[in-house]
């Protein structure tokens, strides 16, 4: 077990904790670089798309794990942007323009959305978050003018100032790019007044209130930074794929982005990635067992929706934080070998709070 | 008359959203939690009623009967196997097993083969008749809806008027400390609340069967009884059915005058009016915390 004597407050602070962090994330990040040569371009594009959805994730994690604010629309900000970024683009948009566009609408979306949140909580708030999602889907396959309606809209390559990104590795690397500014953004924000104050809020909001917080400011800034973060990962979503429809932003791609960060783990930057992991190579893993079930389960169309709830049930019963808290446990468990106790992350009981006093 | 026929079709419609939104409140005021799996209670009544119909040959009447007393034990079941380890945790967590619970159910039901993936016709005895009554089309699959929804009122209301069980209820839904200290078993009443819920929630699966089929993924149309539920006032339970009756009217009037797309989105546009100007609903209870 590794004790760290602090002699500093800065080192309170500081994003990598001690030599070991920046020796695993580094080699990480080596890996992650070396990844188009190591890898087939089929699993390159896997990886583009965990990178992807593990954008969405840190955004949705900002304000679900972070504020506490559960939002069951989120797909509509990916939506949004992924359509603003195919609209633009093939307007002859530069890519960083139409990328900023993107995130600066879904984030004024945000803000519309969040709006409601200021005077509603808790399941009235899922409930604002689902029925927006509903109406932008459908305002995505009405308006034909702009959207091309249910049949959907093409979008071209990924341009820079006259610097086409027109292969997988430069699009992954691209991908890359913005992951690591977003997670060392997120990562930043976390650790500085404004991350503590969400924090607070998800926490406490009477508390919060008491110690000088601006509920309706932070709770708004959450909604527009978690849609930006959606926002951009729906504009490299739509980059990635070529080609967008109204029903890849419904309410499954809602569920599914929750379910990311519930299984990843709720209230931790590592449970984005994880859960983008799981999301990512769950199909492939079911596609690889299909085979040798019997017929009747493997052909049947439910089983990926059966294993996905099956796998959600049990995580939220048995590990309310996720993978990366199971993660948490094993490590414990390696650093203090012997002495491991069973009740040291036993989950606190709570008496029901109720939600109707406010 | 035309006004008067669309009325007629969105209060059956809506009565269906409200005996959804019943089964959410029931839960909502039993436990403080939402279940997101009310929509896959309602299809699994309705397979049942199926089963019971084409499989076991049963008559009717016994089949739905059936059907609801094995959709209100698998409530109970659930909710004792489910759902009471986690009480207490924050709302996310419950609203994130529910959907767990709904992927579950749907995935199960898909998985029975040929029977699952098909799309069924529930073979009632009053399909396909038609009333008319002067100068008025009545189908008589909705005023069955709207009868039975009726009848179901009178019963609810009843129970929880009039009988110990439903009044020891309404104490545990006010305060569940203070009604564990007057003696109630609350656990127990936590577990019937669900098997309630999930009873109504087959009644209305029954009941929506014959006008639009039997499929797995019928429970989608639970998703539009939040706004049911919202709108009435997520604690009231007439405030469920009049929110339902709301939002079937407004569906069918808005599929009818305005230009398409409103009819699907309607239910959520007025939903969203309501949570900005009315958040607690048309019945919601407003109580303040006392810090």
């Amino acid at each position: 077990m590794r004790f760290i004597f602090k002699t500093d407050y800065g080192q309170d602070i500081r994003l990598a904790k001690h030599g070991g962090h920046l020796f695993w994330y580094g080699a990480l990040m080596l890996v992650l670089l070396a990844a188009p040569w190591l890898v087939q371009e089929y699993w390159l594009a896997q990886l583009t798309f965990v990178l992807i959805y593990a954008i969405a994730g840190l955004g949705l994690m900002l304000l679900a794990g972070f504020t506490g604010l559960f939002s069951l629309g989120h797909a509509a900000f990916l939506g949004v942007g992924a359509y603003t970024q195919a609209v633009l683009t093939n307007m002859g948009l530069p890519f960083p323009l139409a990328l900023a566009c993107a995130a600066g609408l879904s984030a004024a979306v945000g803000l519309v959305v969040g709006l409601p949140a200021l005077r509603v909580k808790g399941i009235y708030l899922g409930i604002a978050t689902l029925s927006f999602g509903f109406i932008v889907e459908e305002v995505l396959a009405r308006w034909e003018s702009v959207t091309g309606g249910n049949a959907g809209i093409h979008i071209k390559k990924p341009d820079m100032f006259g610097w086409t990104l027109d292969s997988a590795e430069a699009f992954y690397f691209l991908c890359l790019l913005i992951t690591v500014l977003a997670t060392l953004g997120i990562l930043n924000l976390l650790r500085s007044p404004t991350g503590r104050a969400f924090v607070a809020i998800r926490d406490s909001e009477i508390s919060a209130q008491s110690m000088g917080i601006h509920l309706a400011y932070y709770k708004t800034l959450s909604f527009a930074l978690s849609a930006a973060l959606a926002g951009i990962a729906g504009a490299l979503y739509a980059h990635q794929l070529q080609f967008i429809s109204p029903d890849q932003f419904n309410i499954l791609q809602s569920i599914d982005l929750l379910l990311m960060i519930v299984i990843g783990g709720v209230g931790s930057v590592h449970g984005a990635f994880l859960g983008a992991i799981f999301l990512i190579t769950m199909p492939q893993a079911i596609a690889m067992v299909k085979d040798y079930l019997p017929p009747t389960v493997g052909q049947a169309p439910g089983l990926q929706g059966l294993v996905y709830g099956v796998v959600l049930v049990a995580f939220v019963l048995f590990e309310p934080l996720g993978l990366y808290g199971r993660w948490l446990k094993v490590r414990t468990y390696l650093q203090m070998f012997p002495f491991y106790r069973k009740g040291m992350f036993k989950r606190q009981k709570s008496f029901q709070k109720s939600e109707r006093l406010k | 008359m035309q006004l008067l026929q669309l009325v007629i079709s969105g209060i059956a419609q809506g009565c269906i959203y409200g005996l959804i939104a019943l089964g959410f409140v029931l839960i909502y005021k039993a436990t403080e939690t939402v279940s997101f799996a009310q929509g896959e209670l309602m299809m699994l009544g309705a397979f049942g009623g199926l089963a019971g119909m084409t499989l076991f040959g049963f008559p009717y009447w016994l089949s739905v009967l059936c059907a609801i007393a094995a959709m209100a034990l698998f409530g109970v079941v659930l909710e004792r196997v489910v759902i009471r380890p986690i009480l207490g945790q924050p709302a996310f967590s419950i609203v994130m097993l529910t959907i767990g619970i709904g992927y579950v159910a749907r995935g199960l039901i898909t998985m029975i083969p040929n029977i699952g993936t098909e799309t069924h016709m529930l073979p009632v005895p009053y399909k396909d008749e038609i009333w008319h009554l002067a100068g008025l089309v009545l189908n008589v699959e909705q005023m069955v809806v709207i009868g039975a929804t009726a009848v179901l009122c009178v019963l609810l209301y009843t129970l929880f008027r009039y009988s110990k069980l439903g009044i020891a209820m309404q104490a545990a839904s006010q305060n569940q400390l203070a009604a564990y200290y007057m003696g109630i078993p609350v656990k127990r009443l936590n577990g019937i609340a669900w098997g309630l819920a999930a009873a109504v929630a087959a009644i209305a699966g029954l009941l929506l069967a014959p006008i639009t089929f039997v499929h797995a993924n019928m429970g989608f149309i639970g998703l539009k009884a939040f706004p049911a539920a919202v709108v009435g006032g997520f604690g009231s339970l007439p405030g469920a059915i009049v929110g339902g009756l709301i939002i079937g009217i407004v569906e069918s009037l808005s599929g009818f005058y305005l230009p398409d797309g409103f009819k699907d989105t309607a239910a959520y546009i007025v939903v969203l009016i309501m949570l900005v100007v009315k958040p607690n609903g048309l019945f919601g209870e407003k109580l303040s915390k006392k810090v």
